[in-house]
């Protein structure tokens, strides 16, 4: 099978202008006429939706919170970029594009991050159109500030709440069109699985999360705003709701599964407590605009340290290892996630971490405080010392933070062509839940501006594409298939809840999460990825026979959610793993010990490896196919990323 | 730590419930009170017993999901989101309470578990910006003084716990709503929907069954994100002015 990217031939600033003409029309009247699904309401689904509704398409939205405003893209702190140029410092769409390209170290569709640079622009309108309060300068005018892997300032920010601030922009233009009648809304309600008739996504099979009612909807249309799988590491900075599974029975009804190895590790979290750990909580990555990591110089001071002989503050300068500072003149502490995350591990691997497990280094205000004043540095990250405060209990105004890197965010997801469609037709993904932009690694907010442009400027046209072509007739979940489909989701719920065995869901969640942290994270091997798979599949094997699922489906019944979750990220894991093995080289957030610089840093192999690697699921217990997507590189040289 | 737990067990919204006590032992001052439930849940799971049911999503107390009215506080006794609240405040041998948040336009789901639909209901009816997507200006030809910006996101920056409805005698949910009031009527984009949207919401808040305002004070005490009762001074500003001069409704 050749997989059809659909990128338009022509100049790369072309592309999306003259698809956008060439993309055929639902005439008004008709909209009406069809329905779409859109599955998760985040800063994707829930500007998808209200776009969607807007131009007259009735459309049904999910998420399984309690409200479309819980979604977890409300916990982006950072910012969102966006080719502005306001400050005139050289920024431009090429700009953003190529940074974008670079930063995911050359495994993204040079295609796709251009129009993401180009509609960019237009996001932040439409934001500030609806009220969002984005951060000003005395004048009144946006301002902006500079984020990791970029030497432009073209990030616009609302305190240390950006994703805050846009979602609930989305969710007011989605909460509209509720009252309009355009939208009929279902919380707390999860989708348990694609419908496909004829090769077709038509609807969607649910469970209400109140009753345990299952359910089925049909559409002629479904999108999935479903967001990534981070939490397949158990611990990591989702929310503890954030899961795999729409796209995943997605997967095993035919849609491709794309990249699933790349992820990426965040390096400013909070660093791990205790066993009892649920979550890992990011530090903002516009921290390392004024704040200096670094570890003490050799491992003797690092040691005293971890003893609480000595306090940080007690470390002389000319004791002190400014890492990033030393290894990157250039970017400094502002090096992209992954470099800066791997140099983390490299000097804790060294014997040089400063906390008690000695998985942490300093990320340390002193300097700016004394340079800037007190006032000035809790203007900008006021409420993210507080939050730091709150949770170590320590107060990083007089000590330097401590962190380590944490899993916060999957490039890989749903494989989309140009139009965000998987290779089930009807059936797109959005924002996270795709694979496409980002490549190996993405830059620091960026994943804000891909939700909302794929949900405000790109499905809307994409999608009309698919449905004019499509006859406006009515549809309805009479087929057999829809009741197939409810009977299978039937059948696994109940066999969740007969297993009866002896240890609750989180067990088998956490050790999973041990595995893929271990083997499957920051750095991989052959050897420990082999090991991987094995155990996975044992533990697959034993939850299947031994997971305790108490209370009855009838019921709000949270163990049998989180169960059905596990399920999934348990077979995730194994693809993941499978994909990390397949691909021999390193780049990005996908590092092998096996190919690396001399110096350490990541090695690519452009000439076997510069593709997409799709996944085809073929069966229960069969392993998946691997299907290529050759990348094609017009408009940029490939060069060994450097930030030194 | 040691600790007594008295949680409000009720199997949904027909039933009546009442507290159940609980032990938790094992309880480290570095655990969340969340991450404390967790571990209750996962005991009370391998013995057999139906775990706790409570709301939580995100844990860095930004998505507004968790709830808890902890020893007689919504979010317990710091200005925080419950995820947030760390066993570090509570102290070896003390019994605490649990309950979910008390309010007429709240109904229990399930043990800690409520429904606060209400609440996206009160937005539907006019908290947003009549928008389309596209055809909108270029951002910066929208300037807004940064003080006026900043006392919008002041506003902006609820996160639609409830907290501010589980503290108030009356239930009331003038403070989330006169946050979302004030944001609008602060910013230039606001304007023109400024009447109808102060008078909608509030009608829309009243329909669902929330109190009147005491003038306490305690919804603002509670707030875990600072939310200053002078937005409901301004709410009631927006809503008579709006009442007197409506050319709308």
């Amino acid at each position: 099978m050749i997989l059809d990217s659909k990128i338009p031939a022509g100049p790369l600033a072309e592309k999306w202008t003259k698809h956008k003409f060439t993309s055929k029309l639902v005439n008004p009247a008709n909209k009406r006429k069809y329905d779409v699904i859109v599955v998760g309401t985040g800063l994707a689904g829930a500007s998808a939706a209200a776009s969607l509704a807007e131009l007259g398409y009735n459309v049904k939205a999910f998420c399984f919170q309690d409200s479309p405003r819980r979604a977890h893209s409300i916990a982006a702190q950072g910012g969102i970029n966006a080719a502005k140029n306001y400050q005139n410092d050289g920024d431009s769409i090429f700009r953003l594009f190529y940074d974008t390209i670079k930063g995911g170290d050359y495994r993204a569709r040079e295609g796709n991050v251009y129009r993401l640079a180009e509609v960019s622009v237009k996001i932040i309108d439409q934001c500030v159109a609806q009220g969002v309060p984005f951060a000003r300068e005395y004048g009144g005018l946006l301002a902006n500030r500079s984020f990791g892997g970029a030497q432009v300032s073209r990030t616009f920010y609302a305190r240390g709440q950006t994703g805050q601030q846009l979602l609930l922009g989305a969710y007011s233009a989605l909460s509209r069109q509720v009252a309009n009648g355009k939208v009929k809304l279902f919380p707390r309600t999860e989708m348990m699985d694609l419908v496909v008739i004829d090769g077709q996504a038509k609807g969607i099979v649910t469970r209400n999360l109140i009753t345990g009612t299952v359910e089925t909807h049909a559409a002629h249309a479904v999108l999935l705003c479903t967001g990534g799988y981070g939490n397949v590491f158990f611990l990591s900075t989702n929310a503890m709701g954030s899961n795999v599974t729409a796209a995943w029975r997605a997967h095993k009804r035919g849609a491709f599964f794309a990249n699933p190895c790349f992820t990426q590790i965040h390096p400013t979290c909070i660093p791990v407590s205790g066993d009892h750990q649920s979550k890992l909580t990011l530090m903002s990555e516009s921290l390392r605009n004024d704040g200096r990591v670094w570890v003490p110089a050799t491992q003797e001071i690092a040691e005293r340290l971890r003893k609480g002989q000595i306090k940080a503050n007690d470390i002389k300068e000319e004791d002190r290892d400014y890492f990033l500072e030393r290894k990157y003149p250039s970017f400094g502490n502002l090096v992209p996630r992954d470099v800066a995350s791997r140099n983390a591990k490299y000097v804790c691997d060294e014997g040089r971490g400063v906390n008690e497990t000695g998985e942490a280094v300093f990320l340390d205000f002193r300097d700016a405080i004394k340079r800037d004043t007190r006032k000035i540095i809790e203007q900008k990250y006021g409420n993210l010392f507080d939050m730091y405060k709150q949770i170590t209990g320590e107060d990083p105004y007089e000590m330097p933070m401590m962190i380590y890197p944490a899993v916060h965010y999957t490039m890989g997801g749903l494989w989309v062509d140009y139009n965000l469609m998987t290779t089930v037709p009807g059936l797109y993904a959005l924002g996270e839940a795709n694979f496409s932009e980002h490549g190996a690694n993405r830059l620091g907010a960026s994943a804000l501006m891909q939700g909302l442009a794929d949900g405000y400027f790109v499905v809307p046209y994409t999608v009309g594409d698919y449905l004019a072509q499509l006859a406006p007739k009515p549809v309805d979940d009479t087929h057999p298939e829809f009741a197939r489909v409810k009977e299978e989701v039937q059948n696994r719920i109940n066999t969740l809840l007969k297993i009866n065995g002896t240890k609750p869901v989180d067990y088998f969640h956490k050790r999973l999460g041990k595995i893929m942290w271990n083997e499957c994270g920051m750095a991989r091997t052959e050897e420990g990825l082999k090991g991987a798979k094995a155990e996975i599949q044992a533990l697959k094997k034993e939850f299947w026979s031994n997971v305790k699922v108490m209370g009855t489906n009838e019921e709000l019944n949270q163990s049998l959610e989180k169960a059905n979750r596990v399920a999934d990220f348990l077979e995730l894991g194994e693809l993941m793993v499978d994909d990390a093995l397949s691909r021999n080289e390193s780049c990005g957030g996908h590092f092998r010990e096996e190919y690396q610089t001399p110096d350490g840093e990541a090695l690519r192999d452009d000439e076997n490896y510069a593709y997409v690697a799709a996944w085809k699921y073929l069966g229960e217990g069969q392993e998946e196919e691997l299907v290529k997507e050759e990348l094609v590189f017009e408009n940029v040289k490939l060069t060994q990323r450097s930030y030194k | 730590m040691k600790l007594t737990l008295k949680i409000w067990r009720q199997k949904n919204a027909a039933d009546k419930g009442g507290f159940v006590t609980y032990v938790a032992d094992h309880v480290s001052k570095d655990m969340s009170f969340l991450e404390m439930l967790d571990v209750l849940n996962d005991q009370l799971t391998e013995k057999g017993e139906d775990p706790v049911h409570f709301d939580h999503d995100c844990r860095e107390g930004i998505c507004g999901m968790c709830s808890l009215y902890i020893n007689g506080k919504p979010h317990g006794p710091l200005q925080t989101t419950t995820c947030q609240l760390h066993m570090r405040s509570f102290s070896d041998g003390e019994t605490i309470t649990i309950e979910p948040w008390r309010a007429k336009a709240f109904p229990v789901v399930k043990d800690l578990v409520v429904n606060r639909s209400a609440f996206d209901r009160i937005i539907q009816a006019g908290g947003y910006v009549s928008v389309n997507t596209g055809g909108v200006p270029d951002a910066n030809e929208i300037p807004i003084p940064k003080i006026v910006a900043d006392l919008a996101m002041d506003a902006a920056q609820c996160i639609g716990c409830g907290a501010c409805v589980a503290a108030c005698k009356n239930a009331s949910a003038m403070l989330f709503t006169s946050a979302k009031v004030s944001q609008l009527a602060l910013l230039p984009q606001g304007q023109v929907e400024r009447k109808t949207r102060a008078e909608k919401m509030v009608a829309q808040m009243d329909s669902e069954g929330f109190g009147a305002c005491t003038n306490t004070g305690a919804c603002e005490a509670e707030c875990p994100k600072g939310i200053s009762i002078t937005n409901i001074a301004r709410m009631n500003r927006e809503y008579f002015s709006a009442v007197v001069s409506s050319d709308n409704m």
